[in-house]
């Protein structure tokens, strides 16, 4: 691991990004559209408030696994990352540049998302609003972590976005936002225990239910992370700088 | 950099490569020596990109030994040695021709003026100055691998493995590109060029001739031109292959064949 190589990387991706003002757009303004719908279906009821923070966590999780798959196949398939690898960047190098670059673009999604449900939708929460901001751009880290590792198994960029309802839509469904974990059978309880994506949406509950949660927020945050962790050391053995 | 490094750029013994469950190199040994432009020649499908692969450290190899620079080959040492440019163009299409070639330069640890320095150098001698701020994905085909060889180029490696880099570029480029190969050997880089332009043949110090994963001729291109009688290398090259042909033929179908191309010296070659 290089600091100057990683950031090198992380601003290349960046660089990359800014090249496509539309897939810009459709990251900052696709969650609001969302938020507003959610908000305007829910009018007159306290339903918002309840779930409005929990899909704040999601939305960048959600957005960053698809960007984040996409490109490192592309990089696969190019070449480019092969001969990547034949020079001094290392795996990590190039993972924690690709996680720096998006999860400085989480951080704009998240203040703008979280402006929006906030000022506009008129969401309201018991703990501080910045904590919404701060789990937001750890999801979006998980999601990205995620994607560097579908992509490894993704042969096509067909394959790669079907990875997202495979990766993700299971943890949407066991997060506790539907059925509180709680109340799940029990051994759909325990798949549940085992996904970062509740321990996230635990995060964001919290926050919108408790005026303290920093304790509750950081062992959940914890775990959020060991996952990241681990999906960067699995990613990390999907990218060989050797091919059959 | 190990500019002018003593003992052989490359010496590949014994090595045995497949892909996709087919024999690509059965048994090679080569040793190229340092400073020169050895120029890869043999037909598509001969093995030359694997080779190139094989030295560089990204392909799998069944058996055999490299030692590139007296490095095992793709050992960590020669990372910032060794330049690759693969046969279609790696670069990033969404990124500025300049803004690709100081990445790549970032990669191979340069910063600040250095950088700088070697960005419009390279840009230069790749002729691209005047597209510098474009994106590589508006560019032609032949300027998107002339952005590759740029990445390539700028971190000044020890050895360059070029797979196929003139592809598709006009003459008056092809011909820079080719002084420019011949100056850098002189200042002690090795150059590995693959080819199946055999007008190229002549640029270079030393040819290998690959045919099915087979060292066939291993020259300089004056000898080659002496060993087959012919007038030029694309004519030498196609007698040396037919005079193999007929010599496997015979030797697998006991069948004995007249080549009329009395290339017969050239089996002495391989």
């Amino acid at each position: 691991m290089n600091a100057g190589l990683t950031l090198a990387t992380a601003a290349r991706v960046l660089r990359q990004v800014r090249s496509d003002p539309r897939t810009i757009a459709l990251i900052l303004i696709v969650p609001c559209v969302l938020l507003g719908l959610l908000a305007w279906i829910y009018e007159s009821t306290p339903v918002f408030d309840g779930i409005g923070p929990a899909l704040l966590g999601v939305f960048p999780m959600i957005v960053m696994f698809i960007v984040t798959s996409v490109a490192t196949l592309r990089e696969r398939q190019s070449g480019t990352l092969e001969r990547l690898l034949t020079t001094p960047m290392g795996k990590g190098d190039f993972m924690i540049g690709y996680a720096v670059a998006f999860g400085v673009l989480a951080v704009v999604q998240a203040l703008v998302a979280t402006g929006f449900a906030v000022w506009v939708c008129g969401l309201e929460v018991a703990g501080p609003v910045w904590l919404l901001i701060v789990v937001a751009v750890f999801n979006a880290l998980l999601g990205t972590a995620l994607g560097l590792l579908a992509s490894g198994f993704a042969r096509t960029e067909f394959q790669a976005v079907q990875f997202m309802p495979a990766f993700i839509l299971p943890q949407f469904l066991l997060c506790g936002l539907l059925v509180a974990r709680d109340a799940m059978p029990e051994v759909l309880r325990w798949v549940s225990d085992v996904l970062p994506l509740s321990y996230a949406v635990d995060a964001m509950k919290q926050i919108a239910v408790s005026a303290d949660p920093s304790a509750a927020v950081a062992g959940d945050l914890g775990i959020v992370t060991s996952f990241v962790v681990l999906s960067l050391a699995l990613a990390s053995l999907t990218l060989s700088r050797r091919s059959p | 950099m190990m500019n002018n490094f003593e003992g052989p750029a490359i010496s590949i013994n014994g090595l045995q490569v497949s892909r996709g469950g087919r024999s690509v190199i059965p048994d090679l040994s080569l040793t190229v020596a340092s400073g020169q432009v050895v120029g890869l020649l043999g037909p598509s499908g001969s093995g030359k990109s694997t080779l190139i692969r094989s030295i560089v450290g990204v392909q799998m190899i069944s058996a055999g030994t490299i030692t590139v620079l007296g490095h095992p080959a793709g050992s960590p040492a020669l990372r910032s040695e060794v330049g690759y440019v693969t046969q279609s163009p790696s670069v990033y299409g969404d990124l500025t021709v300049r803004e690709n070639i100081a990445y790549f330069a970032r990669a191979v640890g340069l910063r600040g003026a250095t950088l700088a320095d070697a960005v419009e150098r390279t840009l230069a001698e790749v002729d691209l100055t005047s597209q510098a701020a474009q994106l590589v994905g508006s560019l032609s085909g032949g300027q998107g691998s002339r952005v590759s060889l740029a990445a390539a180029l700028v971190g000044r490696p020890t050895l360059l493995m070029l797979d196929e880099p003139t592809v598709g570029l006009d003459p008056v480029l092809r011909r820079d590109l080719w002084n420019l190969f011949g100056h850098l050997a002189a200042a002690g880089h090795s150059l590995v060029v693959s080819s199946h332009v055999m007008d190229e043949a002549a640029r270079c110090d030393r040819l290998v001739l690959l045919r099915e994963g087979e060292v066939l001729a291993d020259v300089t291109p004056a000898e080659l031109l002496a060993q087959t009688g012919a007038a030029d290398a694309d004519a030498a090259f196609l007698t040396l292959i037919d005079a193999e042909t007929s010599t496997s033929q015979r030797g697998t179908a006991g069948h004995d064949r007249h080549d009329g191309h009395g290339g017969h010296e050239g089996r002495e070659a391989s």
